[in-house]
C-alpha cells in the first residue's frame, strides 16, 4: 500500500511539473525585409543605458505607414541588432549614419533599403556632421598612444567612400554635438564627467590641417552644436542643474566670437532657414518638476519668440526628446520619451502648429533626419 | 524539444537508503510547529542545504516558494531576493537573529553568505511565529533568517573540525574550516574561515532566431575571504553568543552584453568593486519564572569601492568609496501571564551614518528607534498573534535639508485553527501592514535623491491552510502548505526622468497590486529499509499587476510588473542509501518581461535548470569524509534571469569535506 502510495507520489509530482513546465519555443528564423524608401523621416530611438535597445523606425510619407524597427527587420542576422543607446542620426549622400553609443560602433546604412553597409568601430561616440567626402565622428574616448588615461575627447575623420578611419585630433573632455561651417570643425565640449569642472568651451578644427586652431569660451556644459546655412553656429549649455541655468548661444565663423547670448534655456533645438524652432525641459529643484518651453526664435530678430504649437497638445507631453521640421511641408515633428523605460510618442504637427497624429515609437524616441525631402 | 523534458523528469531516481531515526524526528518536530504557524514558515535544513549543491544563500533560495531571486550571473554576481514581488528593500535578512543592515540601498547581497556554516534558512512572510524577538523583526513584511551551524559534538568530544575544499567550473577554489571547541563545561567557540576564487570565464550563448554565437564573460572574476568567530554560552536558565564577522572581497562587475560589447574594451578596463564588511553582535536571553529577556546589540562598519575605468574624470578614472557605519541596540520582553497568553514588549534603538566621497554629498545619519508590543493566545486548537508597531526615524545631514522625521504605526495579526480532532490540518491568516523607509541613496545620492519621499508601504492579506500525515512504521510523510495571498504596495520608490537621460529623480510612484499562490509540498519515505527519499515541490503562481494611476504619471497600467512570472516552482529530490547520496533539483521560472510595457520586444522566455549531484561518505578513524561531485544545469540550457546578463551553462563541481 505505501509502495503505491509513493508511486502516486511520483505522478502527481511530474505531471504537475510536467503540465506546467512550459518549455521553450523555437522560433524560426525571420527573413530580411526588403524597405524601398524614398520620402519620410528617420526616427533614433535611444532605448535606456544597458538595455540594448536602441532602435530605428520610418515615418513613410508616401504612404502614411509609421515602421516600427526597421533596421532588425531589414537585418535581421546583426548580432543583437542595432544596440545600446542610439545617439545620433544623419544623412549624406545616399547613406544613414547611425551613431550607437553604449555599443562603440557607427552603422552605416543604405537610406532606401536600411540595409547595412558597414559597421565602424568607434569607442563612446556621440555625434557625427559631414563636410565634402568626409564624416566627423565626436567621442568621449581618447586613446591615442599609450595614454588611455585620458581626460579628454576626439574626433574622429571617416572617409565616407571607404567608410575607413583617417585622422584623429584630440579636443575637450567629453565632447558632444559639432558642425562644419567656414571651413572649420566646431566641437561642443560638455566636461560632463566632472560636473565640479565643466567644460565651458567650443574647440575650433581646421579642417585642412586637422589641428584644434582655438577655443571659443561660452559657457559650462555645452551639448548641441549645429550650424545654419549663413555660416553661423548656434549651440546650448545644459547648465549645472542647479544655479547655473540652461542658455543658448550663436556664434559667428567668420569671427570665431559669440555674437548673440538668449538667455533662455534651450534643451535642443532644429533649423529651418531662418527659423529655429526650441524645447526646453528645465529641471526645478525646490519644486520637484520640470517647466517645458515650445518657443520658436526667428533670426531676423533673436529677442523676440513665439509659440509654435497651438492647441494646447503639448501639454500631453511628458518628456520632449526630439524636435525635427520637414524641410517640405513645414509639418513639426516633436517626441515624448515619457519615463524612459516605456515606449514613447511621435507627434506631427502641421504649420500652423495643430497636431495632425501620433505614433507608438521605441524606447526613448529622440534623433530625426528625413530622406528625401528638399 | 517540449517532450525532452517531460521525459527527462519521468527519470526519477528510485534508489533505496538508510533511515537514520533523529534526523526524521527533529525534521517531525519542527515540521509539526511549522505547520501549525499563523504565518507561513518555510525553512531549509542543514541536511537539504549541504546537498544542494549550491555555494550561497542566493543559491538555496531558489528552492523556496514565493520568493524571485534577482541573479547578475556567476559567483561574483550581485544577487537580490523579491519576496511575494513587493521588492527586495521589503526581505530583511537575519543572522543569528540580527539584521543584516544597508542603509545605503537597502540591498543584501545574499552571494556573499556562504552555505558552509549555515545551518539552517528560513522565510517568514508577514510577522515571525515568535514573541521574544527585538523589535526590528516585525519591521519588514517578509524576513529570512539564516541560522549559523551551532557546535555539536560527539561522545564527550572536546573538539570538531571540518575541513573542506571545493573545486569546479570557472576556476573555483574555495578551501574552508571550521573548528569548534569546548572551551568549559559551559562555553564553546567556534572559528570559521573560507577563500573563495573564480575566474568567472564561462562561457554563455547569444542567441535569437537568426542568429547564434558563443562569447566568454569576461571581468567577472572574484576573490573573497571570510572569517568568523562565535562563542556561545548557557546560562542558567539562559544563554548568550557573542559573534565576530568578517569579509572581504574584490571582484569585478561585468557588462550588460550588448550589441558590439560582450566584454570589457581592454582587459582591465572592467567595472571593478571591493567591499570589506565587519560586525560584532552580541545575545543574551534569560528566563525567570514566566518572564523573559532577550538583550542585543551590535556593531557593523562596511566600506564599498567603485571604480569604472572607462569614465576618466580629470583626476583620473572614476572612483568612488562609500564608508557605512551601523550601531544596534535591543532590548526584548516577553511574560506569560498565562499558560495560555502571553505578553511581548521590545524596544530598539539603531544609528546608520554613511560617508562618501561623491560630489556634493550630503553625509546622512539616522537614528531609529523601533517599538513593538505583541500579545498571543495559544491553546490546544487555536493560535491568535497581533503585534503594534511604531517607528520613529529621525535623518540628520551635513550641507543640505535632510528628510526630517518619520513616525508610523503599523499593525499585524495572524491566527492559526485546528477545526477538527486530526492535529495536523490547521487553516490559518494573516493581515500585516508594514513601510520600508527611503535608504540612503533614495533620499541623498547626489543629483538623483529626493529628499522629500515618503515610505513605501504595503499591506498583506493571506489565507491558508497545512496539513500533513506521517506514517510511523515506515517513517514516511507528507505534507502540504498552501497560501493565497493579496498584497498592496503603495508609495512604490521609482527612478523617473527628470531632465535627460543622465537625470533621474527618486519618486514615490507606483503601486503595485499583487494575487498569488504558493504551494509547498513535501513527502518522504523510507523504502524497503534501505533508501530514504525526500520529495519537496514548490509552486508559485503570481499576478502583480502595476497599479500607478495615468494622472500620477504613470504608465503601463495593469501590466505584469518586470521580471515576475506568472509561474514558477522547483522541485527537489533527495536520496540515502547507505553511504550513498543523491541529490536531483529543477527550478523552473515562466515567462516574464524585461520592462514595465508587456510587449513581445521586452518578452523573456521561461528557463529552466535541472541540477544533480552525487556523493558518498567514508568512515576514517577519527571521523568522517564525504565526497560531492555536482553538476549543475545538466542540460546546459542558455538563460538570463535579467535581461542581457547571461548565466552559466552547465557546470561541475567536486568537494570533498573531512569531519573529525
Amino acid at each position: 500500500m505505501l509502495k503505491s502510495q509513493i508511486r502516486l507520489f511520483y505522478f502527481l509530482f511530474i505531471g504537475v511539473i510536467g503540465c506546467l513546465a512550459a518549455c521553450r519555443k523555437d522560433v524560426a528564423p525571420l527573413d530580411s525585409e526588403e524597405f524601398n524608401f524614398t520620402s519620410g523621416l528617420y526616427l533614433l530611438n535611444e532605448g535606456n543605458m544597458s538595455m540594448n535597445k536602441a532602435s530605428l523606425d520610418f515615418y513613410d510619407l508616401n504612404s502614411g505607414i509609421y515602421e516600427r524597427n526597421v533596421f532588425k527587420r531589414a537585418n535581421p542576422d546583426v548580432v543583437l541588432g542595432l544596440g545600446d543607446v542610439g545617439n545620433d542620426v544623419q544623412l549624406y549622400g545616399n547613406k544613414l549614419y547611425v551613431v550607437v553609443n553604449a555599443s562603440n560602433k557607427v552603422e552605416v546604412l543604405d537610406a532606401t533599403t536600411a540595409k547595412r553597409i558597414k559597421q565602424i568601430d568607434i569607442i563612446n561616440c556621440r555625434y557625427i556632421t559631414f563636410d565634402g567626402n568626409n564624416a566627423y565622428v565626436s567621442s568621449y574616448n581618447n586613446q591615442i598612444g599609450l595614454d588611455s588615461n585620458s581626460p579628454y575627447g576626439k574626433v574622429v575623420e571617416l572617409d565616407t567612400a571607404t567608410l575607413s578611419i583617417t585622422r584623429t585630433v584630440t579636443v575637450g573632455r567629453q565632447p558632444d554635438g559639432l558642425a562644419v561651417a567656414n571651413n572649420k570643425l566646431y566641437v561642443a565640449n560638455s566636461g560632463g564627467y566632472n560636473p565640479n569642472a565643466y567644460e565651458h568651451t567650443v574647440s575650433v578644427i581646421d579642417l585642412a590641417t586637422f589641428k584644434e586652431i582655438k577655443r571659443i569660451d561660452v559657457e559650462i556644459n555645452l551639448d548641441k552644436l549645429k550650424a545654419d546655412n549663413n555660416g553661423n553656429i548656434w549651440v546650448t549649455s545644459r547648465g549645472d542643474y542647479l544655479g547655473n541655468h540652461s542658455n543658448f548661444f550663436l556664434i559667428s565663423s567668420r569671427t570665431d566670437e559669440v555674437m548673440h547670448v538668449f538667455n533662455e534655456p534651450v534643451s535642443n533645438f532644429w533649423i529651418d532657414n531662418d527659423n529655429i524652432f526650441i524645447y526646453s525641459t528645465a529641471w526645478n529643484q525646490q519644486t520637484q518638476q520640470n517647466t517645458i518651453v515650445y518657443q520658436l526664435f526667428n533670426r531676423a530678430d533673436l529677442n523676440q519668440h513665439t509659440s509654435y504649437i497651438t492647441d494646447g497638445s503639448e501639454a500631453n507631453i511628458a518628456i520632449p526628446y526630439g524636435i525635427a521640421v520637414d524641410p517640405v511641408s513645414k509639418d513639426i515633428y516633436l517626441t515624448d520619451a515619457k519615463n524612459y523605460v516605456s515606449p514613447g510618442t511621435l507627434y506631427r504637427y502641421n504649420t500652423q502648429g495643430k497636431l495632425i497624429t501620433t505614433f507608438i515609437t521605441g524606447d526613448i524616441p529622440a534623433h530625426m533626419v528625413f530622406l528625401g525631402r528638399d | 524539444m517540449p517532450i525532452l523534458c517531460f521525459v527527462f523528469l519521468s527519470y526519477l531516481p528510485t534508489l533505496y537508503a538508510q533511515n537514520t531515526m533523529d534526523t526524521v524526528a527533529i525534521y517531525t518536530f519542527k515540521n509539526s510547529v511549522i505547520l501549525r504557524s499563523p504565518t507561513p514558515v518555510q525553512l531549509l535544513s542543514a541536511k537539504q542545504l549541504e546537498r544542494l549543491g549550491n555555494l550561497s544563500v542566493a543559491d538555496a533560495t531558489r528552492f523556496l516558494s514565493g520568493v524571485q531571486l534577482k541573479d547578475y550571473g556567476g559567483i561574483g554576481g550581485l544577487k537580490t531576493v523579491n519576496v511575494r514581488s513587493m521588492g527586495t528593500n521589503h526581505t530583511s535578512v537575519y543572522l543569528d537573529g540580527l539584521a543584516i543592515g544597508n542603509a545605503q540601498n537597502g540591498q543584501v547581497d545574499l552571494g556573499k553568505f556562504s552555505l558552509d556554516n549555515i545551518a539552517e534558512i528560513s522565510l517568514y512572510n508577514g510577522d515571525r511565529p515568535v514573541l521574544l524577538q527585538p523589535a526590528k523583526a516585525y519591521a519588514s513584511a517578509s524576513a529570512m533568517y539564516l541560522q549559523s551551524a551551532l557546535p555539536h559534538f560527539v561522545d564527550g568530544q572536546k573538539n570538531a573540525l571540518k575541513i573542506g575544499l571545493k573545486a569546479g567550473s570557472f576556476g573555483l577554489i574555495n578551501p574552508s574550516l571550521l573548528w569548534q571547541r569546548q572551551l568549559n563545561k559551559h562555553v564553546s567557540a567556534t572559528l570559521s574561515s573560507a577563500y573563495t576564487y573564480a575566474d568567472g570565464r564561462y562561457r554563455f550563448r547569444i542567441y535569437d532566431s537568426n542568429y547564434d554565437t558563443l562569447a566568454r564573460r569576461e571581468n567577472a572574476d572574484i576573490r573573497a575571504i571570510r572569517t568568523e568567530a562565535i562563542f556561545n554560552g548557557q546560562l542558567k536558565n539562559g544563554d548568550w553568543n557573542t559573534h565576530a564577522y568578517l569579509y572581504e572581497s574584490k571582484r569585478g562587475l561585468p557588462d550588460a552584453v550588448v550589441a558590439n560589447k560582450y566584454k570589457p574594451v581592454e582587459a582591465g578596463f572592467g567595472q571593478r568593486q571591493n567591499d570589506r564588511n565587519v560586525f560584532l553582535q552580541s545575545s543574551l536571553k534569560k528566563k525567570y519564572n514566566n518572564y523573559r529577556i532577550a538583550i542585543n546589540m551590535k556593531y557593523a562598519n562596511d566600506y564599498t569601492y567603485y571604480t569604472d575605468p572607462n569614465i576618466v574624470k580629470l583626476e583620473g578614472p572614476l572612483e568612488n568609496n562609500y564608508y557605512q557605519q551601523e550601531a544596534y541596540l535591543s532590548l526584548a520582553n516577553e511574560y506569560a501571564l498565562t499558560s495560555k497568553w502571553s505578553v511581548a514588549l521590545s524596544g530598539d534603538w539603531q544609528w546608520n551614518k554613511l560617508n562618501a566621497d561623491l560630489d556634493n554629498f550630503v553625509y546622512p545619519t539616522r537614528y531609529t528607534t523601533l517599538i513593538a508590543a505583541a500579545g498571543r493566545y495559544k491553546s490546544n486548537r487555536l493560535t491568535l498573534q497581533s503585534s503594534l508597531l511604531t517607528t520613529l526615524v529621525q535623518d540628520q545631514t551635513t550641507f543640505a535639508k535632510s528628510a526630517g522625521n518619520k513616525a508610523e504605526i503599523t499593525p499585524a495579526a495572524s491566527v492559526s485553527w485546528q477545526p477538527f480532532s486530526y492535529p495536523d490540518f490547521h487553516l490559518r491568516a494573516f493581515y500585516k501592514n508594514i513601510f520600508r523607509m527611503p535608504t540612503f541613496n533614495d533620499l541623498y545620492y547626489t543629483a538623483i535623491g529626493n529628499t522629500l519621499l515618503d515610505p513605501e508601504y504595503t499591506h498583506q492579506f493571506d489565507v491558508g491552510l497545512t496539513f500533513a500525515q506521517t506514517f510511523n512504521e515506515t517513517l514516511s510523510y507528507f505534507s502540504v502548505q498552501t497560501d493565497a495571498y493579496y498584497n498592496l504596495v503603495n508609495n512604490k520608490i521609482v527612478a523617473t526622468p527628470a531632465a535627460n537621460q543622465f537625470k533621474w529623480i527618486m519618486y514615490n510612484l507606483d503601486r503595485v497590486e499583487i494575487k498569488g499562490l504558493d504551494v509547498v509540498l513535501k513527502g518522504g519515505a523510507e523504502v524497503l529499509n534501505a533508501v530514504k527519499l525526500d520529495l519537496g515541490l514548490n509552486y508559485t503562481y503570481e499576478q502583480a499587476i502595476n497599479m500607478t494611476a495615468a494622472s500620477n504619471g504613470g504608465y503601463n497600467r495593469g501590466e505584469q510588473i518586470p521580471y515576475i512570472p506568472l509561474h514558477s516552482g522547483s522541485f527537489i529530490a533527495q536520496a540515502d542509501y547507505r553511504n550513498f547520496l543523491l541529490n536531483y533539483s529543477f527550478i523552473y521560472t515562466g515567462e516574464r518581461y524585461s520592462q514595465a510595457a508587456n510587449l513581445p520586444e521586452n518578452y523573456l522566455q521561461p528557463w529552466y535548470t535541472h541540477d544533480l549531484s552525487f556523493g558518498k561518505d567514508f568512515l576514517i578513524k577519527k571521523g568522517h569524509v564525504r565526497v560531492m561531485a555536482e553538476v549543475n544545469n545538466v542540460l546546459n540550457q542558455a538563460y538570463e534571469v535579467i535581461k542581457s546578463f547571461p548565466m552559466p551553462g552547465r557546470s561541475y563541481r567536486l568537494s570533498i569535506i573531512v569531519n573529525y
